[in-house]
């Protein structure tokens, strides 16, 4: 102490010699962190409210929700009731999105059809997370003869025309929601299943995976508690990512008549309505769909690109 | 290299073999005969029509003369349109979609990369900014509500071009547009993001600091290697372009083949509908193909067929 505290007179005259004391030492407080430590998942969250247009993204899609679920209960008409005598009505206080040619209300059918846009694309996700993420990860976490077996089936499934291959389904089926859910699910897990696989194979190698099965894990355990929860990231982006190609499918199918049909609303149905009357200037029948076909991809894609940022720990600060 | 395009070769026919085989059975586990729908035709007309299309067969005879047909290039006949044949349909379609679809590829190709390398060179700049939105808005919007928003814009509320149809160039401006959009925003974005990783390498500080000049450093040294992450989408883009084309050439009324396989399903013509299925695979299949060997012409370092170390 004594010793310091001449030093420092040495240096500098002029500074007082109180403003040296030095700092006591607390053993106790030195292990203590001072920043709450971040798990992954609300590292990334923050990441994430940082990303304006993600957070836009998702506030609309919040919106969609609401829009979807309340949108036909609180409008004063229904979906499928024809009043022909209001005919192509422009949007009014009676009719808020205005009126069809056969007098039906377009802001109960525009709800309607998010509703079926969002029930597509939510249920195309579930269904390719659980097949893709099965069959992926039991071809990753297997390896060897199983895997290369495995992946080849995928690879000839992923070399097949999506779109062509739901078109084909469609067709001998016969158009409906369930088919048209079906049909997105034959092909669209084949992506989520390649990204699993190939996550669970680079981790199957890491030490606490050992570890796990050194103590005598079972296999089916080690997938879901020490290889799933490491490869959830690059999952979610993908499930946000197979949405709006799914709602996109749906749109596509019930444009070319293949989809939703009549009197069932959908985005797809309305906009191919509309595009018939586009030369006589009934424009609100093809802007309503169209604007909210346009606007939920357009979150759900810079959700996906926000959530793909935010979810990648190399990025990590 | 030879080992590796006869074990390409057999995966390719392997595939589109399944392909026929898929298609071929599930069109025939559709319900009810062609012929019974709305013409009631009497019991031995109907005798004699299945019997012309060898409906009458058993299923596995039928499925080995469509193979028999296929190997020889003939796609069979059109149920509902009973003069025609789906030959006559797809040389007819196909001259048209094709030119739609090369066109396609080519606007979204040069405008996508041009995009894109504009956007990484002003990296955060303004320019960035508006190229990539471009670039979200162009893969949020469905080529239908393109196409759509496109003939109320430019031909009906300013009649720049035509409304609908293929005859001269003006014509194909609008429907090349609507469908080139989606692609070209995705070329955009991954250009970006692969041009932005590459200028980061030590090769192009050399580059800048043996003095080239900046437009040799972005073409030569830069795009060059940028260039293969997009080559590797080009596959699918090609299959999304090729499935956009029904919409396209519904909307503009475009006698193309997709017009005639929307018509086909919406009539239930079945075998319309597997000749051009069967078709557009094949299209497919060869599109991978090349995609392949222009992997292999950017990046001399890949050699095809050889293990590649990952």
């Amino acid at each position: 102490m004594e010793l310091r505290k001449q030093e420092t007179l040495n240096i500098s005259p002029d500074i007082p010699d109180e403003w040296f004391t030095p700092k006591e030492k607390n053993i106790k407080q030195a292990e203590t962190v001072v920043r709450p430590s971040l798990s992954y998942w609300k590292d990334s969250w923050h990441r994430l409210l940082k990303n304006k247009l993600a957070m836009a993204g998702l506030v609309f899609l919040v919106f969609l929700a609401v829009f979807a679920i309340f949108g036909p209960i609180i409008s004063p008409h229904t979906v499928e009731k024809q009043t022909l005598l209001d005919q192509n009505l422009p949007p009014s206080g009676k009719y808020w999105f205005g009126t069809d040619d056969l007098g039906r209300d377009v802001f109960t059918r525009t709800a309607y059809g998010a509703r079926i846009s969002l029930f597509v694309g939510l249920m195309a996700a579930l269904i390719d997370f659980v097949i893709g993420v099965t069959y992926g990860g039991i071809a990753g976490y297997k390896g060897g003869r199983v895997d290369n077996l495995m992946m080849r089936f995928v690879e000839i499934l992923y070399g097949l025309p999506y779109l062509l291959v739901v078109i084909l389904v469609m067709v001998v089926i016969g158009p409906g929601l369930t088919t048209i859910i079906l049909a997105l699910s034959i092909t669209g897990w084949v992506g989520m299943a390649r990204i699993v696989r190939g996550q669970v194979l680079q981790i199957k190698n890491y030490e606490f995976v050992l570890a796990s099965k050194t103590f005598g894990t079972k296999t089916s355990r080690i997938i879901r508690k020490n290889l799933l929860p490491n490869t959830m990231g690059p999952i979610i982006v993908q499930m946000t990512l197979t949405i709006p190609s799914a709602i996109f499918a749906e749109a596509f199918l019930s444009f070319i008549g293949l989809g939703i049909q009549a009197p069932h609303a959908s985005w797809g149905v309305m906009a191919n309505d509309g595009l018939s009357t586009i030369l006589s200037g009934y424009w609100w029948r093809l802007f309503f769909p169209t604007l909210f076909i346009s606007l939920t991809m357009f979150a759900f894609n810079v959700l996906g690109d926000g959530l793909q940022d935010a979810l990648d720990p190399k990025l990590r600060r | 290299m030879n080992t590796y395009y006869i074990k390409r070769l057999v995966s390719m026919i392997i595939t589109l073999w399944l392909i026929i085989t898929g298609t071929f059975f599930l069109m025939h586990s559709v319900p009810g005969s062609p012929f019974n729908e709305e013409r009631r035709t009497n019991e031995a007309v109907q005798k004699n029509l299945e019997a012309y299309y060898n409906l009458d067969k058993p299923l596995m005879v039928q499925y080995g003369n469509y193979l028999k047909q296929l190997v020889q290039g003939d796609l069979g006949p059109s149920i509902k349109k009973s003069s025609q044949t789906v030959n006559d349909m797809l040389g007819r379609g196909f001259p048209v979609s094709f030119e739609l679809g090369f066109y396609t590829l080519l606007v979204a190709i040069i405008s996508g990369i041009i995009l894109g390398v504009i956007a990484a060179l002003r990296h955060n700049g303004f320019i960035d900014y508006l190229a990539m939105s471009i670039a979200v808005i162009g893969i949020s919007v469905p080529n239908f509500v393109m196409a759509t928003l496109l003939i109320q814009q430019l031909a009906v509320n300013f009649p720049i071009f035509p409304v609908a149809t293929w005859q001269s160039p003006k014509h194909m401006v609008l429907p090349i547009l609507a469908l080139a959009t989606g692609p070209m925003a995705i070329i955009a974005r991954l250009t970006r993001s692969s041009m932005l990783e590459v200028l980061t390498q030590d090769y192009i500080k050399t580059a800048k600091a043996k003095g080239l000049s900046p437009v040799k450093i972005v073409f030569k040294h830069a795009l060059r290697n940028a260039l293969l992450p997009v080559v590797t989408v080009l596959g699918s883009l090609a299959a999304s372009i090729l499935t956009g084309t029904f919409v396209i050439e519904k909307i503009f009324a475009i006698p193309g083949m997709g017009k005639y396989f929307v018509d086909s399903i919406n009539n239930r013509d079945y075998p319309v509908i597997m000749g051009t299925t069967i078709f557009y695979s094949a299209i497919l299949i060869f599109m991978l193909l090349l995609v392949d060997l222009a992997y292999g012409f950017l990046d001399p370092r890949i050699k095809l067929g050889k293990k590649e170390a990952k």
